[in-house]
């Protein structure tokens, strides 16, 4: 059966995952050679490529084996690379990165196709196209110093995007975004080679990059590890980013044109969000375990800070990067719970955020084209006058909100029930979360689609055919993901169980937070105990 | 059948995705006729597995159906599935039972509105959900309904969205009930904690046969609790409910008053176990909330002006009962309240709209009166309505509430007492609607007191005027006056000289002038004279009827200033008669007459059709619980599968529960008496009952909103102001430091290979030896 070869990864011989990687590349080669008369090629050489890419990221979602070894990384890639010093060209995929690379693989295209440049066509495409291919290059790599290059590759096109095609304020959004990050990562590259010489002393085996190889020996002594964790960390952090590091953030968003905005928040934070998960909790799981009241403390600041200032933004924009600030929140709290319900809500919660936000960027950038102003204040009434993008709108918001039946809900619930049953009192706290956004979107919602239209915004255009079949993959999964979330957490959840019992196996002393399950409850004194002190 | 439950659910979410799709080219009515047929549909499938259960044994009436998995992760996994037992297909009932009803009545209400398909589409979303709430088999679905329902109360209330005020109603509605839906989240997290289900079925077997700890029990059941409070809009979360009224009127009946605000009591009569197991002082406190939110709200809704905000709080008001009854362990009596409430207020609100609808859009009860003959369907509805929610036996809220104060006296007087209060202030307020609506004078042609003081300006400055022409207008005739008497002088002296002309000698050397013309000359210089002094005494007499007429305008003004000085205050309210306003009857404005003109008008037959057949139901509806003997409490034992023996046994003597009824009854009978004899009789000054503080709803709202306009803002803006001065100052500030110590550095920079060679040299050398220090070489 052909079907079945086709399912089967094993015998599958096609290098997917470094044509994922490398298929950008080259269609941005090729759109640097390609003859200056014809610049309509520019655009159509790169949907092509993206929706290439596309294409093969969903035929790795297809292909995924969901029973046997749907724990481990799959189409797995090796080659050596710089062989005197460990480095290799090693790939693979999990239920961890499954999603993200599919997440990239969609959103690429439809950056792409929702907004032209306003010159230089040909470096837009060009950069743009780097850029999908550092993206996946991170998501991919099993390679420490391939992740690293990859990771650091990212900020070059995005920096061009933001200072070339942004709006006013862009050269000063640009290098801060660009001096931020880089400031962050660079430690992380301490910490890299730190880790890879203390590995391989520590093992007597030759000097190594490989992801699997270190993280599965835990050879460095705890103290040590909780050093290179926090260098680890330090860069993830500025990437997501977590408060108090976050304000490179509403710079970059609002000053990126529409399609830097969208990558940026649809797949780049992630990058952070999801070095936590496989260099952070999976390298360092002790580390991770140590400081993750730190960091549950910084997630549940983040979601309430991030929503309190997005509330007062006066600039549509500004408010969305601010609303990503407390969604973050949210992510880094589910992560830190160290429990599957956390774990995969986060990562649930990395993929709605990617649709929602995304979706809502688009949305400020349509109306940015048609009222060249993204001042709250200077907007108004708009449902009159374009009530097709206000249902959009509508529903876009309501996933952000966190409406139980869209995607929104579910991520955010799992990271606050997984919150609530390790460490309950962050969880409550940061369940207020859900008050606020609720707060600061209503009220933009209200202050931008509501009231009388006056002026230019009585005239305002409705949404034209294209920019509905731009939102239109976006609305369908964020009904999708919302209302049949299943297909996507079960294949999630081998690489994430295996993620926790990796964490349980090598951190002394810790076990999951469980739930009480079953029904004799009166028979566990201990249990009696702890839940007295909490409750009373 | 019981198998087909989904199929419940099933017609509303078909309607909704129809119209969503073809709603706008179906357009009015069909849209509205599809949306109600979904409705309609459901209820028939309700009926169904009704019929079904009550033919299986007492025991076997709960079944849950499962479609398929929805959240499984980890240890949690979450079905989409439907629990049939009676408290859910009761509620399932009527929500699509008087769901249908007002769907029917909304074909005709939103006649003429733009956006009339919108409309159904978002009922039939709200139906749908609200049926999810209840028949969710699991904390999450029902939540996935609660906020469901929020989200298309949101989108009804500020259905008319280009006004500010609606919009800003909505957004209130959704943000407060967040603020209880916060608990309700906790308590789900709880709730799979401790069970590690949140399967109702298993949770509440597990609670029932004694196994959850007191202080989790109080837990979950505190957390659910602020939930309800959000939904059901009790104190201190009922402000949005108020303000929801901007909502199209058959919303307001459908959501606010008859099935979302219930989603609350249905909540905690679902998990009456865990309740049972919490610690004593939550029924009490429950208890204490709704009688003290019942009182609260009747206080207000005594003083209230707008037809909608009067049932607004009634409706707050009698959800507090539906608490005290939950609170006391009454979960039937709460059920059955629910139910009355649902058939009397839906038909109050739904007569409500019919009026406003006969009235031109206007809301407010001074400008009806005397409605009974112009709207006779819907006064005579509305008048079933309100002896059901006043307790006039035997129509159906008479029953349900008198069951409630029963239990409130089985567990203290004390609650009795406020409730009762509570039951007179009802009986009263609701008096004085109806007399407001339709008794009494027709009061819509009258002109409003704003009007009538716009009158009078415009009658003072007229007057103010007319002195001035007066004034005017004498010293015109006194220069003409003037220049008459000029002329008459030139007449004078020209007649001299013609005279003189006349009787001179001729001089030498002339010819003598002809005698004739001489005299001819003569003559026409005395006609000039004559006529220039009659125009002298022409221009005198002009001059003093100018005077008079001044006179007479400085005295008109003054009686004007008088009488409007004098002029009695228009009243608000006028009971007796309409207000005087013969001295400024030409300066009204065009609108009195306008409004004189209008003739109110009673509803379609697509409107007043379901007034009928509510307010049959809501006179009868008390036959489904009767108190007089076991097997008229048909309700109790239907419910019974669904309480696990949680409901309250009553130790009160029958001579007590005769008494208690016949007390409540004269309580009843003494509110309608006093309004009638305030508002009908006018024996009463009603303004006694209408104090400021009462009709400003006791200033919470206010207070409320100028804390968050104020401190609140303020409070938010210094985070955002931190933000941008403190945590993005800091990175900046580190940038412009790096800037300035590059400057330094820059001498470093010569160029030079070895410089940089050494550099790395060193920096590598200090990087090993930390390495092989740490590492322990």
């Amino acid at each position: 059966m052909s079907f079945s070869l086709l399912a089967s990864a094993s015998t599958v011989t096609f290098p997917v995952l470094p044509a994922l990687l490398l298929v950008p590349f080259a269609g941005a080669l090729l759109v640097m050679v390609l003859p200056r008369q014809r610049p309509e090629l520019f655009k159509l050489v790169a949907v092509l490529t993206s929706v290439t890419v596309m294409g093969m990221s969903f035929w790795v979602l297809y292909a995924f084996d969901t029973q046997h070894g749907a724990d481990g990384f799959q189409f797995l890639s090796n080659q050596t690379w710089i062989a005197d010093l460990g480095i290799s060209w090693s790939f693979g995929i999990d239920g961890i990165s499954l999603f993200l690379v599919v997440l990239t693989g969609v959103l690429f295209p439809i950056a792409l196709l929702a907004t032209d440049p306003a010159h230089d066509n040909r470096a837009w495409y060009g950069w743009l196209l780097v850029l999908e291919g550092g993206v996946m290059g991170v998501f991919l790599s099993l390679d420490l110093v391939m992740f690293f290059i990859c990771f650091e590759v990212v900020l070059v096109p995005m920096y061009f995007l933001i200072g070339r095609w942004g709006h006013g304020n862009r050269t000063y959004a640009a290098t801060k975004f660009f001096l931020y990050t880089m400031a962050g990562s660079a430690l992380m590259l301490v910490g890299i080679v730190a880790l890879a010489f203390l590995h391989a002393d520590a093992t007597g085996g030759p000097l190594t990059f490989n992801l699997i190889e270190i993280a599965e020996a835990q050879s460095l002594a705890t103290g040590t590890a909780r050093w290179i964790f926090l260098a680890f960390a330090l860069a993830f952090a500025v990437k997501v980013p977590i408060f108090p590091l976050h304000t490179w953030l509403p710079d970059a968003h609002t000053e990126a044109p529409t399609a830097g905005s969208v990558i940026l928040a649809g797949v780049m934070l992630k990058l952070g969000t999801y070095g936590f998960l496989r260099f952070g909790l999976y390298l360092f799981p002790e580390a991770s375990h140590y400081f993750a009241p730190v960091f549950l403390t910084l997630g549940v600041v983040g979601i309430i800070y991030g929503a309190v200032v997005a509330a007062m933004q006066g600039d549509l924009k500004r408010l969305v990067a601010y609303s990503s600030v407390a969604h973050l929140g949210f992510i880094i709290l589910g992560t830190f719970a160290l429990n599957t319900e956390g774990i995969e809500g986060s990562l649930l919660q990395m993929v709605n955020h990617g649709v929602s936000t995304s979706a809502l960027f688009l949305l400020v950038g349509m109306i940015y084209e048609r009222r060249h102003t993204r001042q709250i204040s200077e907007l108004g009434g708009l449902q009159r006058s374009a009530p097709i993008m206000a249902a959009v709108f509508t529903v876009v918001m309501l996933s952000s909100i966190g409406l139980p039946g869209l995607n929104g809900f579910v991520g955010e619930f799992l990271i606050l029930l997984g919150t609530f049953t390790a460490h309950r009192w962050w969880a409550m706290v940061a369940t207020a979360g859900v008050v606020l956004s609720a707060l600061y979107l209503l009220w933009a919602y209200q202050r931008v689609f509501h009231g009388p239209a006056e002026g230019d915004n009585a005239e305002m255009s409705d949404l034209t055919l294209r920019e509905g079949l731009v939102l239109a993959p976006l609305l369908v999964l964020i009904i999708f993901m919302g209302v049949y979330p299943r297909p996507v957490i079960e294949r999630m959840e081998p690489a994430v169980d295996a993620l926790i019992e990796h964490i349980e196996f090598h951190v002394e002393g810790f076990h999951e937070p469980v739930t009480r399950g079953g029904v004799d409850l009166g028979d566990a004194p201990e249990v009696e105990h702890t839940d007295e002190g909490e409750h009373e | 059948m019981l198998d087909l439950v989904w199929l419940i659910p099933a017609f509303p979410l078909a309607g909704f995705l129809f119209l969503m799709i073809f709603g706008r080219r179906l357009g009015e009515p069909k849209a509205g006729w599809v949306a109600t047929a979904a409705i309609a549909a459901s209820f028939a499938a309700t009926l169904g597995v009704f019929l079904e259960l009550t033919s299986l044994s007492v025991h076997d009436r709960r079944s849950v159906t499962t479609l398929f998995a929805w959240v499984p992760a980890g240890d949690f996994s979450v079905d989409v599935g439907f629990l049939v037992d009676p408290l859910s297909i009761t509620m399932c009932l009527f929500i699509t039972g008087v769901g249908a009803l007002i769907h029917l009545y909304s074909i005709g209400y939103m006649h003429g509105d733009r956006d009339y398909n919108k409309f159904f589409t978002y009922l039939n979303l709200f139906v749908f959900s609200m049926l999810m709430l209840v028949l969710g088999n699991n904390m999450l679905l029902t939540f996935l309904g609660w906020e469901g329902v929020g989200a298309c109360s949101y989108l009804l209330i500020s259905f008319w969205f280009d006004d500010e005020a609606n919009a800003s109603a909505g957004k209130k509605a959704f943000v407060t009930n967040r603020i209880g839906d916060w608990g309700f989240m906790v308590a789900i997290f709880a709730t799979f904690f401790t069970f590690g289900t949140i399967n109702y079925a298993e949770v509440l077997d597990a609670t029932a046969s004694g196994q959850l700890l007191q202080s989790t029990a109080t837990l979950i059941a505190v957390m659910l609790f602020i939930g309800a409070i959000g939904k059901s809009a009790q104190f201190p979360l009922y402000l949005w409910l108020p303000d929801a009224m901007a909502g199209p009127t058959p919303v307001s009946a459908l959501i606010h008053a008859a099935t979302m605000v219930t989603s609350g009591i249905y909540l905690l009569t679902r998990i009456n176990p865990i309740i049972a197991d919490a610690a004593d002082w939550l029924p009490t406190l429950i208890a204490w909330v709704g009688v003290g939110t019942a009182l609260f709200a009747a206080t207000i809704a005594v003083a209230q002006t707008d037809i909608k905000k009067v049932l607004a709080y009634s409706t707050v008001s009698q959800l507090g009962y539906m608490f005290l009854a939950v609170g006391t362990g009454a979960y039937v009596a709460a059920v059955f309240h629910m139910i009355t409430h649902a058939f009397f207020k839906a038909l109050l609100f739904l007569g409500s709209g019919s009026v406003i609808h006969g009235m031109d859009g206007d809301q407010d009860m001074r400008h009806y009166g005397g409605l009974r003959r112009l709207l006779p369907i819907t006064s005579a509805t509305f008048i079933v309505g309100w002896l059901a929610i006043a307790g006039v036996p035997p129509f159906s809220g008479f029953w349900s509430k008198d069951e409630i104060l029963l239990f409130a006296w089985n567990e203290s007087p004390a609650l009795w007492a406020v409730g009762f209060v509570t039951a007179i202030l009802t009986a009263f307020y609701m008096t004085r609607q109806v007399i407001l609506t339709f008794f009494g004078r027709y009061r819509f042609g009258d002109a409003r007191p704003e009007e009538i003081a716009a009158a009078w300006e415009a009658c003072l400055a007229a007057a103010t005027e007319a002195v001035d022409t007066a004034g005017a207008d004498i010293d015109k005739t006194r220069t003409t006056v003037e220049a008459a008497t000029t002329a008459a002088e030139t007449a004078r002296m020209a007649l001299a000289e013609a005279q003189a002309a006349a009787t001179a000698e001729p001089l030498e050397g002339q010819e003598p002038a002809d005698p004739e013309v001489l005299a001819a000359a003569v003559l026409a210089a005395e006609d000039a004279v004559v006529s220039a002094d009659q125009k002298v005494v022409e221009a005198e007499r002009a001059l003093a009827a100018a005077e008079v007429t001044y006179a007479e305008a400085v005295e008109a003004h003054e009686t004007h200033v008088r009488s409007a000085a004098d002029r009695p205050a228009v009243p608000e309210l006028a009971l007796a008669a309409a207000p005087d306003t013969t001295e400024v009857a030409d300066h009204l404005p065009a609108e009195v007459a306008q409004r004189n003109e209008y003739h109110a008008h009673e509803s379609p037959w697509t409107m007043t059709l379901p007034l009928v057949v509510l307010a049959v139901a809501a006179a009868t509806a008390g036959v489904m619980q009767l108190p007089f003997s076991p097997s008229l409490k048909r309700l109790e034992h239907w419910l019974e599968p669904s309480l696990f023996g949680n409901e309250v046994h009553l130790s009160v003597a029958t001579s007590t529960m005769w008494i208690l009824a016949l007390v409540a009854i004269a309580g009843g009978i003494a509110g309608i008496t006093v309004a009638i004899a305030a508002y009908q009789k006018r024996k009463v000054d009603y303004t006694m009952f209408e104090r400021s503080i009462l009709a400003e709803a006791w200033q919470v709202d206010r207070r409320v909103s100028d804390f968050m306009g104020g401190p609140g803002t303020a409070g938010f803006e210094a985070t955002a102001g931190f933000d941008q001065r403190v945590v993005d100052g800091a990175v900046n500030g580190t940038g412009r430091l790096v800037q300035r110590l590059a400057q330094e550095v820059r001498r470093f920079q010569n160029g030079l290979v070895r410089t940089y060679a050494a550099g790395i040299g060193v920096g590598a050398v200090l990087l090993l030896l930390w390495f092989f220090m740490r590492s322990g070489i």
